[in-house]
């Protein structure tokens, strides 16, 4: 049994969070993703060939729209749940009627959210500086939802492990900003030399991005139903383990 | 009267091994204030955690309005509200948002007027849209006790709520302790301030090392345990206690200049005694330039079973 009024309390104080820091949230990826465009798209873009038949400011946009999204919303949802235990007021979380589902709902669709807020500002970003087109509009972002949703589960677990400042921004940091960088963003994993374009295969970032890129352009470096059962094989195993922690209490009731 | 909350044999093994709680048996009745008492690390605050689901018991049960913790924590939890002992809420959130927050939280819809009447009787309604940051801290306190009632709880815990409270504010918080108790409520406090307890509490648990060393109605607690004590400055010392006293319990203090009477039970019996004493001292042509009487308080019933059990 789900308790929806507590799920839609989390939901709307979350997204009340954000819109307290709405300026920054917004400002910072529109900045991000011009100086993007600008030095990729319109300053080295112009010598690039085409890839895959498409332009390549527009070819960098599903890796980008990634980069974002795989970076806000782990923040986002790691953020929500560590300060409630940095602060104190998890008690009430806790000491509420309210279980597994209505926290993960609340939470983590509030991060979805704001993921897909972003996820539009960026695309309308890109649009001030690349024509391009989405070959499958609902299926991108569909696409979307459940990346965001994996890594907002990712980014739950993340908050609930750290146990300090540091901790909390170490992975998006040092694992998975240089992963998205690494994972085709820029680049196709074809235009690599050999071993690497093998080894590039390794890092799951590049299932994601390719997977993204060919609901855009119907065309990717990986098969989209590895990157999908990728994606959902991640987002199964975050339930798990999160599902774990609420089972044992690790990490948030003594 | 009928039991609200049930824990038996409730024990808590922290890892590393510290044992917080330690097979604790406690019956919370309904409607009744009931103060936990014990020095710091006594396991006051684990016993809460305990029962509010922030602590995981390693063994025993928690029975509240007949449900089992362990299983049908949904509906008991729906009626138990916590005011923890930190002021931990958010603290860039206006007080009414915090306070509806918590109630939607525990699952109960909107109801404006009700926020209303909370916040107007902690008189915090005209604070109601100023962040919370922005408050004293007696304020702070009570939108955290606003935030426990948002959901209209049957079961209250307050864990320290006068700590670091001044005294013209301890007192307010009482009366608002009165005022829940008033609605019915039933309550769970922890205090270090004994004169809290003295003052509010029906029945009073004393806790040490994990284990409930006393629990009885507070006037009982002070008639079995409390005693009296008269210090009668005498007008001549004495080398020996006369015969015609010897039966009380008086021994001689000061080189003989005072006699002191520890006796009575916190009923009043002492105070009858010190009336027959100085009669009897009278009789025997014992003079006396004056009497100081004065009642234990349940701090020092407090103090002397804790160092009976060290």
């Amino acid at each position: 049994m789900i308790g929806w009024r507590s799920t839609w309390s989390i939901y709307k104080r979350e997204l009340l969070r954000f819109l307290r820091t709405a300026f920054q949230s917004v400002l910072a990826p529109v900045l991000t993703t011009s100086l993007y465009f600008i030095v990729f798209g319109a300053a080295i873009g112009g010598r690039m060939p085409d890839l895959g038949g498409v332009d390549y400011g527009a070819f960098i946009i599903p890796g980008l729209l990634m980069l974002t999204l795989l970076g806000e919303t782990t923040s986002n949802s790691s953020f929500g749940i560590y300060m409630p235990r940095f602060t104190g007021t998890i008690y009430e979380l806790l000491s509420a009627p309210v279980g597994v589902a209505e926290t993960l709902i609340g939470f983590v669709g509030a991060a979805m959210t704001k993921s897909l807020i972003l996820a539009a500002i960026i695309l309308l970003t890109a649009r001030l500086f690349v024509d391009y087109s989405i070959a499958y509009p609902l299926l991108a972002m569909f696409y979307i939802m459940l990346v965001a949703a994996a890594f907002s589960l990712f980014g739950f677990i993340l908050g609930i492990w750290a146990d300090n400042f540091e901790k909390l921004g170490i992975i998006p940091m040092l694992f998975l900003t240089p992963l998205t960088f690494l994972g085709g963003t820029f680049y196709s994993i074809d235009m690599l030399p050999k071993p690497w374009d093998t080894i590039a295969l390794a890092n799951p970032i590049v299932y994601l991005v390719s997977g993204l890129r060919w609901t855009f352009y119907g065309s990717s470096d990986v098969n989209i139903w590895i990157s999908f059962g990728i994606t959902v094989a991640f987002l199964a195993v975050c339930t798990g383990v999160i599902a774990h922690i609420f089972r044992t209490g690790w990490r948030l009731r003594s | 009267m009928e039991p609200i909350l049930e824990l038996s044999g409730l024990t808590k093994v922290y890892p590393g091994g510290l044992k917080a709680l330690d097979d604790v048996d406690l019956t919370i009745r309904r409607g009744e204030i009931f103060a936990l008492l014990g020095p710091n690390g006594a396991g006051k605050t684990t016993l809460i955690g305990a029962v509010c689901g922030l602590v995981r018991p390693s063994d025993g049960t928690i029975r509240a309005f007949g449900h089992d913790l362990a299983t049908d924590w949904r509906k008991a939890r729906s009626r138990i509200g916590l005011v923890p002992q930190e002021l931990s809420t958010d603290m860039f959130e206006p007080v009414v948002r915090a306070v509806s927050y918590s109630r939607g939280l525990f699952g109960l819809p909107p109801d404006p007027e009700r926020i209303e009447e909370i916040l107007r009787s902690l008189s915090l309604w005209d604070k109601r849209d100023e962040r919370i940051m922005a408050l004293s801290g007696g304020m702070k306190r009570r939108v955290l006790i606003a935030k426990a009632l948002a959901h209209e709880p049957d079961l209250l815990f307050l864990d320290e709520p006068t700590a670091g409270v001044d005294v013209e504010l301890r007192k307010g918080m009482w009366a608002i302790i009165d005022q829940m108790r008033a609605r019915g409520v039933t309550i769970i406090l922890t205090t270090h301030y004994i004169e809290e307890a003295e003052e509010m509490a029906d029945r009073v648990g004393i806790i040490r090392q994990g284990r409930i060393i006393a629990v009885d109605e507070k006037e009982a607690l002070m008639s079995k345990l409390g005693r009296t004590e008269a210090h009668i400055s005498l007008a001549e010392p004495l080398d020996t206690i006369p015969a015609a006293i010897a039966h009380f319990p008086v021994e001689l203090e000061e080189g003989g200049h005072s006699l002191c009477y520890r006796g009575g039970d916190g009923t009043g019996r002492g105070k009858a005694e010190v009336a027959d004493l100085t009669k009897a001292l009278t009789r025997a042509g014992i003079d006396y330039t004056g009497i100081e009487t004065r009642e234990s308080s349940l701090e020092d019933i407090f103090v002397a079973l804790l160092g009976e059990e060290a």
